[in-house]
């Protein structure tokens, strides 16, 4: 009775996404978690560091530093929430669920993207939803006043841009999800690893200058995520960014570049690492 | 010839240096109820593992339902039903989302998919709480709803693992009936792996697992009447000091199970009398009954059940 054409393979990818997204939806504090947080980081950190805070060379000298970290905030809640909702993976396991698709016949791929699909979405609502509560309290003096302008055009790309950002994401976390056992474990690499990541990536501070560290940056994909979503922010503005070569906003069609290779990069990844381990972890049989 | 569900030829599997099967040959006839019983350390979750297809057949050869399982795995998983000992189900989802979840992996959506829901549902009587979230149902409530969520696809084959662990016998006895029901009505061929004798007496096969190797397999009535006899069951406070009396006043060599003494004797009757006279006091218990497979395994293996870890 069961079929396996293309279209009952998408049917398979969306029935694990979906599930994501009804799973987000009935856990309100990650939904705090992923956009409150972030949205307090952009007001305290904004205010506190606005006095040491230089605009960088290729930005308008304007520029306040709660402008500055605006794109960086919008991909801190790609990273939250496309890795929070991959690392479920974990959770999944422990339940008791994952084996049930193990056994369906469901390919590793169809796994993965089903997996980060979900992740996606969620990220990408959230970011969205964090950029326009954030130009409305720039725009009603809640927050310094921003040279942002966006059209209809440039908000669709911004979109897409996004979800490639949070796919790679999603497929680095699953990647990392895969191997761990315990949420805690997840949570070292989440520090140690990720954190600084997005650290680095031009997000939190222009990092040109400083040698090593401009290398750094230049190195880390996440760096052309911040830069390309901060290009589609000032896409229509008078003032455009001014094309440097700087590592912390490398050329937009190179950001395209580098975050649409990361995202087929990392979920080929995750297929790949789902492919290899042959035997299930043992699952917790408590109840 | 008969028709075949599983032919097993010399499979071996390994955890690194550990041998958790080794050189395993068995079959299993359509429509049977057909079970591997064996402790903890066995081999038989190894042995679900790879007829369930989440193990790769490391060595030796696995035919099920025409399909070779170290060829194409996504065909064979679509003619399969696999239940799990810790259920696969979402516990944040309701049964409802649950079963559409799992209908969409097999490529199964809107009508067809729904009334197929309801017909299950309707069958293991959960259909009154199809919109409850899955966290707030009894264990045995989730048992059905697992089942159903196995048969979404309609399978040939039914895989259990240890499937009554965690309910109550009368959860247990519901959950037997649904399962019998399936294999009378519908044809559906059904493997149990399990450790508990109960679930072993309802299967019309056996395959007796000990340390990856198999010690025997055969019809269940088979087996049993390898043991001829009865069995005595004896509880007592000192076990290991009745054994030795046992032992060298009677010459009776009985093994130990748990927190009970056992031993085979052809007439039970007269020996019961007998221990009753002699060990009155030492005795807090003592019982007569035919063979059970518990027996069996010991006289196969010569391991007691609940010893072997």
């Amino acid at each position: 009775m069961s079929s396996s054409g293309l279209g009952a393979r998408c049917f398979a990818v969306w029935a694990l996404g979906r599930r994501e997204i009804v799973r987000f939806t009935r856990q309100r504090s990650r939904f705090i978690g992923a956009l409150a947080q972030p949205l307090l980081f952009w007001v305290l950190f904004g205010a506190g560091l606005h006095g040491s805070f230089r605009a960088p060379d290729w930005a308008a000298q304007t520029m306040s530093y709660q402008e500055y970290f605006f794109p960086g905030i919008a991909v801190l809640i790609l990273l939250f929430t496309a890795i929070f909702s991959s690392i479920s993976i974990i959770e999944d396991r422990h339940e008791g669920f994952l084996q049930g698709v193990l056994v369906a016949p469901v390919s590793k791929l169809e796994l993965v993207l089903g997996k980060v699909l979900g992740g996606t979405l969620l990220a990408v609502l959230q970011a969205v939803l964090f950029l326009i509560v954030g130009g409305v309290m720039s725009g009603i003096g809640l927050a310094p006043a921003m040279g942002i302008q966006v059209s209809v055009v440039s908000a669709v790309e911004l979109v897409l841009f996004m979800s490639v950002i949070a796919l790679g994401l999603a497929g680095l976390g699953f990647m990392i999800a895969w191997w761990f056992d315990s949420v805690q474990g997840f949570h070292a690499i989440m520090s140690v690893v990720l954190m600084p990541m997005w650290l680095l990536s031009g997000a939190f501070f222009p990092g040109d200058g400083v040698g090593w560290l401009s290398w750094i940056v230049r190195l880390n994909p996440l760096t052309y995520g911040v830069a390309g979503i901060r290009w589609l922010l000032y896409a229509e503005g008078s003032a455009p960014l001014k094309v440097v070569a700087s590592s912390s906003q490398p050329a937009f069609p190179t950001c395209i570049a580098v975050t649409l290779l990361f995202a087929v990069i990392t979920v080929l990844g995750g297929q790949f690492v789902a492919s290899r381990t042959a035997r299930p972890r043992k699952i917790k049989t408590s109840k | 010839m008969e028709d075949l569900v599983f032919d097993v030829q010399s499979v071996s599997h390994r955890y690194g240096q550990a041998v958790a099967l080794d050189e395993v040959s068995f079959q299993v006839p359509r429509g049977s109820m057909f079970g591997f019983l064996g402790p903890n350390g066995s081999g038989k979750s190894t042995l679900f593992g790879v007829l369930s297809s989440l193990l790769p057949v490391q060595s030796g050869a696995v035919r099920a339902l025409g399909i070779d399982l170290s060829g194409n795995l996504l065909e064979y998983r679509r003619q399969i039903g696999v239940a799990f000992q810790s259920p696969s189900l979402d516990r944040r989802l309701t049964v409802m989302e649950n079963l559409v979840c799992h209908g969409q992996l097999f490529g199964l959506s809107g009508p067809s998919l729904k009334s197929r829901i309801k017909e299950l549902c309707e069958r293991f009587r959960v259909w009154d709480r199809a919109a409850d979230r899955v966290e707030v149902l009894s264990g045995g409530l989730r048992r059905r709803v697992e089942l159903a969520k196995c048969l979404i696809h309609r399978p040939q084959v039914l895989l259990l693992d240890e499937p009554s662990s965690g309910l109550d016998p009368g959860a247990r006895r519901e959950f037997w009936d649904s399962v019998e029901e399936l294999r009378q009505q519908d044809g559906i061929t059904v493997v149990v792996a399990t450790h508990l004798m109960d679930e072993a007496e309802r299967c019309d096969r056996l395959v007796l697992l000990n340390r990856g190797k198999v010690a025997a397999d055969d019809r269940a009535q088979v087996l049993k009447q390898k043991i001829s006899g009865e069995t005595l069951t004896i509880q007592a406070d000192r076990l290991d000091e009745l054994k030795r009396k046992l032992s060298s006043d009677l010459g009776l060599e009985c093994h130990r199970h748990g927190d009970a003494l056992r031993l085979h004797c052809s007439d039970g009757h007269q020996l019961l009398a007998q221990i009753m006279d002699r060990y009155r006091a030492d005795v807090r218990s003592i019982s007569l009954s035919a063979p059970t497979l518990e027996d069996v395994y010991f006289a196969v293996t010569g391991q007691d059940f609940s010893d072997v870890k």
